[in-house]
């Protein structure tokens, strides 16, 4: 019985292949999005992993100098014989490829490199000239590949990479071990030119690029949503077109139960077939997507993502895990309703989701509890998950308020109609209104995610432009090897350029946070182009003077100081005089007057420059310090082209969003023509009558289209409002809460209306074909309506 | 994994699992071998020789506290080389490898250390003679040493002075070590007595005793065969002393040399020296013998010799036994063991 019952369901998608086509591709699209996405982040996160754990930074404190100098390797070996476990680490670029070297016998456990293979013998890596263990992105003849060495990473031993760097006898840094032997004397009587790093909670790269992946992760659940949508709508028709087929079955004898099971199972298939292909394309997406977003993560915060993409079960699985359980959620309701179908039910097919007593009631006093939740939460949330449950309930509680809402709007239109046809037009509308619903909440939902997302990457894009302008004020920069060579530029530099500004930084902790502390010289620069969010008047002035600090907004958000507060730099006092915003850095930042910088720190010398000059004068200056001063390239950069690399990598940060936002248009473009085709043969009998009474099918034909298209309009028309709110929760909520600082809103009409514009086309080619295979339909079949022959 | 651990794990070549206890029974290829009827130069040969593949300067002491108690203490500098030259800088092929530890009645502590050569951070000097591996130290002259090692929990820091002379092992100092002719340089210095401080969690605790100075160097001192080895250097009440092995094979292989107060000896070949364990304790997970009946017929000994702790397990990167031990039967006293080889 179990395979006659089956066979007759599976009857179903044979005579209606483009049901079956609508819900695998609505449910493989979906899934595709989700996965690409998941494979993106997962495979960064997978090097941002490998790179903290290649240079122990989240685990272990280091031994650096104070001044950012290489240190002796005799330093090493002097804390060696004092008692200090410490491991030496020399690291530096070799054609681009980072090399890093390490001693493996005194290197911590779990520390680079990580799992050193089997292949490798002690005394090859040692002595025989000296192996060389490659990430496996990088090509070197003669190394070992190792895959969990970081992306672009070599690692070698310490003599040996001292020799390719040609650099005998330093080091960078060194390894604290985590657990010392007694009696050790205080660093400052071996090393009093060292300080102890302290080991940071979580990879620094990782925080960084957050933003980054947040955008992604959220695109990526975006597009799933909008996916579940056309997959409940496929398996609602489906169950509602078979109706006939159940009652037939039951009236022959097979049980409820069987029945309900092989629906289910037969679901659930589909959506491990379903599942399968998503998960494929999404491969496909990612690996297309994956070296820009590589080069993109690279230039913008430094961080080296391996450009080829691994099959890691975390993004798979869990693709396949969304996609069942997506279908699961999805076919609940249709299935619940099947088994409480009185057996001899009529057949007929009825129009999807009657908007009519209970049902409405029920799901608008849904949207209503969620929009209020989403109020509520607008007020209170203060954390990541309490701003992305702000957004979820915000965006579920305006879709399921939408046919509500865009049928108030077409009853209206209905009352204030004159004319018969145009009565008819709006009436009409609103009763094939259900059967559309879900495809324009899908419609909706792309189309406030994108305005939203592109409010919050233009109104980034626009504060990131001012704020280069800001830190980017001079117009060279150079950076010294040593103090005597940075002393032999000034003098010789200082003749020829406006000002000159040293720039002096060190780390230290402030309100019990890491924090880079800057001095700064009394400079029109910095007074005229320095933005507060919040400041004491002549905020500047106090600065000078020596009395103040500004500090940026991720210290005075994070450790709750305000203009006027006083915090202690390195035991000093200061007032709190003015408050910067800092985008995209993770830790704190303070600026204090350079005399005062040099009284607290005497230790630290300024090598990195910048100099104010005319902009014609810089390649004439640029040249000659390269003859006369030996300076290489790398170390002289001009302002204009650094300004242009970043919002270069900038614009290409956003190409892959970019790309993404065009993904979840069509995923709605085509949830809404799956939705006119499945109802073009329910349509038939509405369209009868008007046909009879003197319509002509072209007309028909053409008034489908204008209705679709209008319908597109006015979603987009509650798009706009709904997609300003979820930018506002993005900058103002979501933003803060995970990385500490807010972006003002800016907005851009012209985006907007080249979005609905782009929208409207969208739904007008779905229902282009739909609308002319309406036009097309036979005069028979118009006429057999009527005679009840259908 | 544990990088440092694969590190050692290919301390010796990958091969050498195969060949006696930690690779010592692979083949000395290239490293010069000992040869009988050797001549020392001291104090040349207090030195490293980097010629050969391993060598060790071992030193254990058993002390008694100020508060009455019986302490045992070990220091240990091993030299393994990849190659036989001395080298320099980061590519030298040699590698140091210190054991400190410290045993009590209740408990043992037990520490490791690891360095190249090459680069200072650990070596030998002859003269003036100086043996170290990071802020460990054993140096000065036979009447004024110092023996200073520390870890994350103890301490120690001991003044030595040396009350007899140097004595050799084997045949004049060539050790044999099995039936195949593997053999090493073997030279003890049993005499020094030691005062010193001992920092241990409970507090620090001023100590005297004796010392035992352990000089060995070889390129095979095993046989392939040959899965570990049971020493013992005991002391007795009349001021002679005994060292013996028993080295675990095919067929066991023993050696012994009785000291006398005066420094003079009786070296005793394969066979006359025998060990019987008695009693096995459960140490680390594995059933270690800690009560043993040590027999010399040909010098009248049939002792019994019981583990002062019995969980003096050296938990090191090539783990063994080591603690000190007390006397009874024939002769009485106080020694050491060193038990390797027991998994």
């Amino acid at each position: 019985m179990i395979g006659v019952t089956a066979s007759a369901l599976w009857g179903h998608w044979r005579r209606n292949p483009l049901q079956l086509f609508t819900l695998l591709a609505g449910l493989a699209l979906a899934t595709a999005l989700w996965s690409g996405v998941q494979a993106i982040n997962a495979e960064a996160r997978a090097s941002y992993d490998a790179a903290a754990s290649t240079l122990g930074e989240a685990q272990f404190d280091r031994l650096v100098s104070r001044d950012g100098q290489p240190i002796a390797q005799s330093t090493y070996v002097a804390l060696r014989r004092a008692g200090w476990l410490v491991s030496p680490v020399i690291e530096g670029r070799l054609g681009g490829v980072r090399l890093i070297g390490v001693d493996p016998l005194t290197a911590p456990s779990r520390f680079a490199p990580v799992g050193l293979t089997d292949g490798v013998d002690l005394q090859e890596f040692i002595v025989d000239g000296g192996r060389v263990i490659v990430a496996p992105d990088v090509q070197l003849d003669g190394a070992l590949r190792d895959a969990s060495i970081a992306p672009n990473t070599a690692v070698a031993d310490i003599g040996v990479a001292q020799n390719l760097l040609g650099r005998s006898g330093e080091i960078d840094a060194m390894i604290v071990a985590p657990v010392q032997p007694l009696g050790q004397p205080p660093l400052d009587q071996i090393a009093p030119e060292l300080r102890r790093q302290v080991a940071q909670d979580g990879s620094d790269i990782g925080r960084l690029t957050d933003s980054f992946h947040l955008n992604l992760t959220a695109f990526g659940l975006l597009s799933f949503a909008v996916g579940i949508f056309i997959v409940h709508g496929a398996i609602g028709l489906a169950f509602e077109q078979r109706r006939g087929t159940v009652r037939t079955l039951r009236a022959l004898g097979v049980p409820l139960r069987l029945l309900v099971v092989l629906m289910g199972a037969e679901l659930m298939g589909l959506a491990v077939v379903a599942g399968a292909i998503g998960v494929g394309c999404g491969y496909l997406i990612a690996g297309v997507l994956l070296p820009d977003v590589a080069a993109t993560l690279r230039g913008l915060y430094g961080a080296d993502v391996t450009g080829t993409l691994q099959l890691r079960p975390v993004w798979w699985v869990t693709g396949m895990a969304v996609a069942i359980g997506g279908t699961a959620i999805a076919s609940t309701a249709a299935l619940w309703k099947l088994s409480r179908m009185p057996l001899l039910a009529g057949a007929q097919p009825r129009a999807l989701a009657v908007l009519a007593g209970r049902g409405a009631l029920l799901q608008a006093g849904m949207s209503v509890l969620l929009l209020g939740v989403a109020g509520v939460l607008a007020v209170t949330a203060t954390g990541v998950i309490a701003g992305f449950a702000l957004l979820g309930a915000l965006l579920i509680g305006a879709a399921l308020a939408l046919p509500i809402v865009l049928r108030g709007l077409l009853g209206l239109a209905e009352r204030r109609a004159t004319g018969v046809v145009v009565e008819w037009f709006w009436a009409d509308t609103r009763q094939q209104l259900p059967g559309l619903s879900l495809a324009l909440m899908a419609l909706l939902l792309a189309m406030s995610a994108n305005v939203g997302v592109s409010t919050m990457v233009s109104s980034f894009r626009l504060t990131f432009v001012a704020f280069l302008d800001q830190r980017l004020a001079s117009e060279l920069y150079i950076t010294a090897d040593g103090a005597a060579q940075a002393d032999a530029m000034v003098a010789y530099v200082t003749p020829r350029v406006a000002a000159v500004l040293p720039i002096m930084s060190t780390q230290i902790q402030v309100a019990g946070r890491p924090t880079d502390v800057f001095g700064a010289r009394d400079h029109t620069t910095y007074r005229e182009n320095w933005g507060f969010l919040d400041a004491l008047p002549a905020a500047w002035d106090a600065v000078h003077l020596g009395r103040s600090v500004l500090i940026n907004e991720q210290l005075s958000r994070g450790a709750s100081l305000r203009v006027g507060d006083d915090v202690t730099i390195d035991g000093q006092s200061l007032q709190i005089a003015g408050i910067y915003g800092d985008y995209g850095n993770p830790i704190g930042q303070a600026i204090i007057a350079e005399p005062l910088f040099q009284t607290i720190f005497p230790d630290i010398t300024a090598l990195q420059f910048g100099f104010r000059l005319q902009q014609e004068n810089v390649a004439g200056l640029v040249a000659d310090l390269q003859t006369d001063l030996g300076f290489s390239s790398d170390a002289l950069i001009d302002q204009a082209a650094i300004k242009a690399i970043s919002l270069g990598i900038f614009d290409r940060t956003f190409t892959v969003t970019a790309a993404l936002n065009v993904l979840t248009l069509a995923v709605a473009g085509f949830a809404i023509l799956m939705s006119l085709l499945t109802l073009t043969a329910m349509r038939v009998p509405q369209l009868a009558p008007a046909w009879a009474m003197g319509f002509t099918r072209a007309r028909l034909g053409r008034l489908e289209l204008l209705r679709t298209v209008m319908l597109a309009v006015l979603t987009g028309a509650l798009a706009l409002p709904l997609g300003l709110a979820l930018a506002w929760v993005l900058l103002a909520v979501v933003n803060v809460a995970a990385f500490g600082w807010r972006l003002p809103m800016y907005l851009f009409p012209w985006d907007y209306a080249r979005l609905g514009m782009f929208a409207v086309i969208a739904a007008g080619l779905a229902a282009l074909w739909p609308a002319l295979r309406l036009a097309r339909t036979p005069p028979s079949d118009l006429l057999k309506v009527f005679s009840n022959e259908r | 994994m544990n990088a440092k651990l694969v590190a050692l794990l290919i301390w010796l070549p990958l091969a050498s699992w195969a060949q006696g206890f930690a690779g010592l029974g692979i083949a000395p290829d290239g490293f010069s071998v000992p040869a009988p009827n050797p001549t020392f130069n001291f104090p040349a040969d207090d030195g490293a020789h980097p010629d050969y593949r391993i060598e060790w300067w071992y030193i254990t002491a058993i002390l008694t506290g100020d508060d009455g108690r019986d302490y045992g203490v070990q220091w240990t500098l091993f030299r393994t080389a990849l190659a036989p030259v001395a080298g320099a800088g980061w590519s030298a092929p040699q590698l140091w490898m210190g054991h400190a530890a410290v045993t009590t009645p209740t408990e043992h502590f037990v520490t490791e250390r690891l360095a190249r050569g090459g680069v200072g951070q650990a070596g030998v000097v002859a003269d003036p003679f100086q043996a170290w591996i990071d802020e460990w130290v054993f140096a000065g002259s036979d009447d004024n040493a110092v023996l200073r090692a520390a870890g994350p929990d103890f301490a120690y820091d001991l003044q030595l002075r040396a009350t007899g002379p140097r004595v050799f092992h084997g045949d004049g100092g060539y050790s044999v070590k099995s039936a195949g002719g593997q053999a090493s340089y073997y030279y003890s210095q049993p005499f020094y007595q030691v005062t010193g401080m001992l920092r241990l969690p409970d507090g620090d605790v001023a100590v005297t005793g004796d010392a035992w100075l352990d000089r060995e160097w070889s390129s095979q001192p095993l046989a392939a065969d040959q899965t570990g080895w049971d020493w013992f250097s005991l002391s007795f009440d009349d001021g002679s002393k005994l060292m013996g092995f028993v080295l675990r094979g095919a067929d066991n292989y023993t050696q012994a040399t009785l000291i006398q107060p005066d420094g003079s000896t009786t070296a005793f070949a394969n066979g006359a020296f025998a060990a019987s364990e008695l009693v096995r304790s459960d140490v680390a997970g594995r059933a270690v013998p800690t009560t043993w009946q040590v027999t010399l017929p040909q010098a009248g000994i049939d002792v019994t010799v019981s583990a002062l702790n019995t969980q003096s397990w050296m938990e090191t990167s090539v783990p063994y036994w080591e603690g000190p031990v007390t006397i009874t039967g024939s002769h009485s006293g106080r020694g050491y063991l060193e038990m390797t080889g027991y998994e």
